[in-house]
């Protein structure tokens, strides 16, 4: 089967990634002003992934918003190219199959349905989807809807995916799966990703920079960049001491 | 399905037996409460009659439905797309239009609009609006607001993010308004007739009570509820039909 790309493969080098600069957050609350983000700074490089972890509460699904240009920042500066949410939860519509849901970011941009299918068919069976391209949500597993969601993200054709605790919801096994189907898209399909997570070894195994952000307001604390050869284990000498490095930025003691 | 078709009929046969003792033993004037069996008889040997009526009030009722639920679902879509403005303007008067009394208003609309079918068209559009407007607004307003989000980045347009997310939503708020109508669709129906008509299950009902026609009037009632009933079922099916996932349980996972 012929994988046709989404679109044409985007030129990544030389392209601006991303840039988060100095940037404040608030919103006005009933009892006051709250800042969620204050001074928050971060860089992508095109075609890099950078992962965020931090305290709950410190801003991370704002700064995504911020980069999807669903919120506008307060101060400071946010450039990126255009970029694609995937939320945490996987959001899918439950009256549609696995691909039309899939195709659903191509449809409401305006394709036409047969079209919009057509393109996320051979993704569906490149995810391992292929048997359940018409079945509904609610018979798909945990990690099949997530596997769905991603692909809809991705098939929405922007330079930047904004990935929001994408695998939170997943047990120890799928996740790891998910991380391989992740990875392997990724090399068909490069992107600059920013992948929001709560699980710091996640974010070593997976991303080329790691941006630690305090308890709120968020800022970045450290910026780790993690050059090790992949595919990457968490049981790596490497990968456990850059581990104890963001703890430990993260203020956990060990 | 017919497991629930059997209970509901023992259900009935029990209370009709109840009923038929109480009346049987003297607990009522027969020309007050009738026995089921007088009932029964009236059905039967007013049988030409009854139906004559019957198709008049059922195509009454259908069309009634028909109109509420369009301008239901157009009235719900207009204040969710204002809900600033048109929204908390509208909605007040779309909770005191339920508290109207339709046998004070029901003349006035034979009034203006005759004995024809119109008036009681509009009667029974009014009395059954506003469960449609309420469920399917509830429908439109329940969509995740993450989700609409998540549309954004996906640079769909408003029009766009209605008609392939909240517009299947609604959907089925708007079923569940419609088979709540049909039950008070019948009552207004009733009532329209009442008010100015030569014709029709309620204006039957309204000359059986005046000649002590009881048993007639009862069965007039009966009819009037199964009607009712076939509709809620007929609904309930047309839903099933249409929107099988919403009756979806999460079923067996793959992995
Ligand atoms: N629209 C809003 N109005 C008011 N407060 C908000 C709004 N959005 C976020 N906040 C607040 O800003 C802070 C940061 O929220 P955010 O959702 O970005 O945190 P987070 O890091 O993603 O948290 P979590 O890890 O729990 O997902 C929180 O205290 C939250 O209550
Ligand atoms: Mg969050």
């Amino acid at each position: 089967m012929v994988q046709a790309p989404v679109k044409e493969p985007f030129d990544l080098h030389g392209a601006v990634g991303l840039s988060v600069e100095n940037v404040t957050r608030r919103f006005q609350t009933r009892r006051g002003v709250l800042a969620a983000l204050e001074g928050m700074s971060l860089h992508a490089r095109a075609g890099e992934m950078v992962a965020v972890v931090g305290p709950s509460g410190c801003g991370k699904s704002t700064l995504l918003e911020l980069i999807c240009g669903l919120q506008r920042p307060d101060c400071g500066r946010v450039d990126s190219e255009p970029a694609a949410l995937m939320p945490q939860r996987d959001l899918l519509l439950p009256w549609l199959s696995a691909l039309d849901n899939a195709s659903l970011a191509l449809r409401v941009a305006g394709t036409p349905r047969r079209q919009a299918r057509a393109q996320a068919a051979p993704w569906l069976e490149r995810f391992g989807l292929g048997d359940f391209r018409d079945t509904r949500p609610a018979h798909l597993s945990g990690g099949m809807r997530q596997r769905v969601s991603l692909l809809r993200s991705l098939l929405a054709g922007k330079p930047v995916l904004a990935l929001d605790e994408p695998f939170a919801a997943l047990d120890a096994i799928t996740r790891h799966e998910m991380h391989g189907w992740l990875a392997r898209v990724l090399a068909a399909e490069p992107r600059t990703v920013v992948l929001v997570t709560h699980d710091v070894e996640e974010a070593i195994v997976l991303a080329d920079q790691v941006v630690v952000m305090s308890p709120r307001p968020g800022r970045a604390v450290a910026a780790i960049d993690v050059t090790l050869p992949r595919p990457r284990h968490a049981t790596d000498p490497s990968v456990v001491e850059l581990r104890d490095r963001a703890l430990s930025a993260l203020g956990v003691e060990r | 399905m017919k497991r629930v078709a059997v209970r509901a009929i023992v259900l009935l046969a029990l209370l009709a037996g109840a009923w038929e003792a109480y009346v049987d033993l003297g607990g009522a004037d027969p020309l007050i409460l009738p026995a089921p069996h007088a009932v029964a008889h009236a059905l039967y040997i007013d049988r030409a009659l009854l139906w004559r009526n019957f198709l008049v009030t059922a195509e009454e009722i259908v069309l009634g439905i028909l109109v509420a639920a369009t301008a239901a679902f157009a009235l719900a879509v207009a204040l969710h797309f204002s809900r600033r403005t048109l929204r908390p303007a509208v909605y007040p008067l779309l909770v005191a239009s339920q508290t109207v009394p339709i046998p004070m208003v029901a003349p006035l609309f034979v009034l203006w609009l005759g004995f024809g079918i119109l008036p009681k068209l509009v009667v029974i559009a009014l009395v059954s609006f506003f469960s449609i407007v309420v469920t399917t607004l509830a429908g439109l307003a329940a969509v995740d607001p993450e989700l609409i989000k998540l549309m954004r980045t996906f640079d769909a347009s408003r029009a766009r993010i209605f008609r392939h997310v909240e517009l299947p939503a609604a959907l089925p708020g708007l079923f569940t308004g419609a088979k709540i109508a049909v039950v008070v669709a019948v009552i207004g129906a009733v009532f329209a007739e009442q008010a100015g008509s030569n014709a029709g299950l309620g204006f039957v009902f309204q000359q059986a009570i005046a000649q002590l026609l009881t048993a007639r009037a009862y069965a007039a009632v009966a009819i009037l509820s199964a009607f009712a009933i076939a509709l809620f079922a007929l609904l309930s099916a047309a839903e099933r039909l249409a929107l099988p996932w919403a009756y979806e349980t999460p079923g067996e996972h793959p992995r």
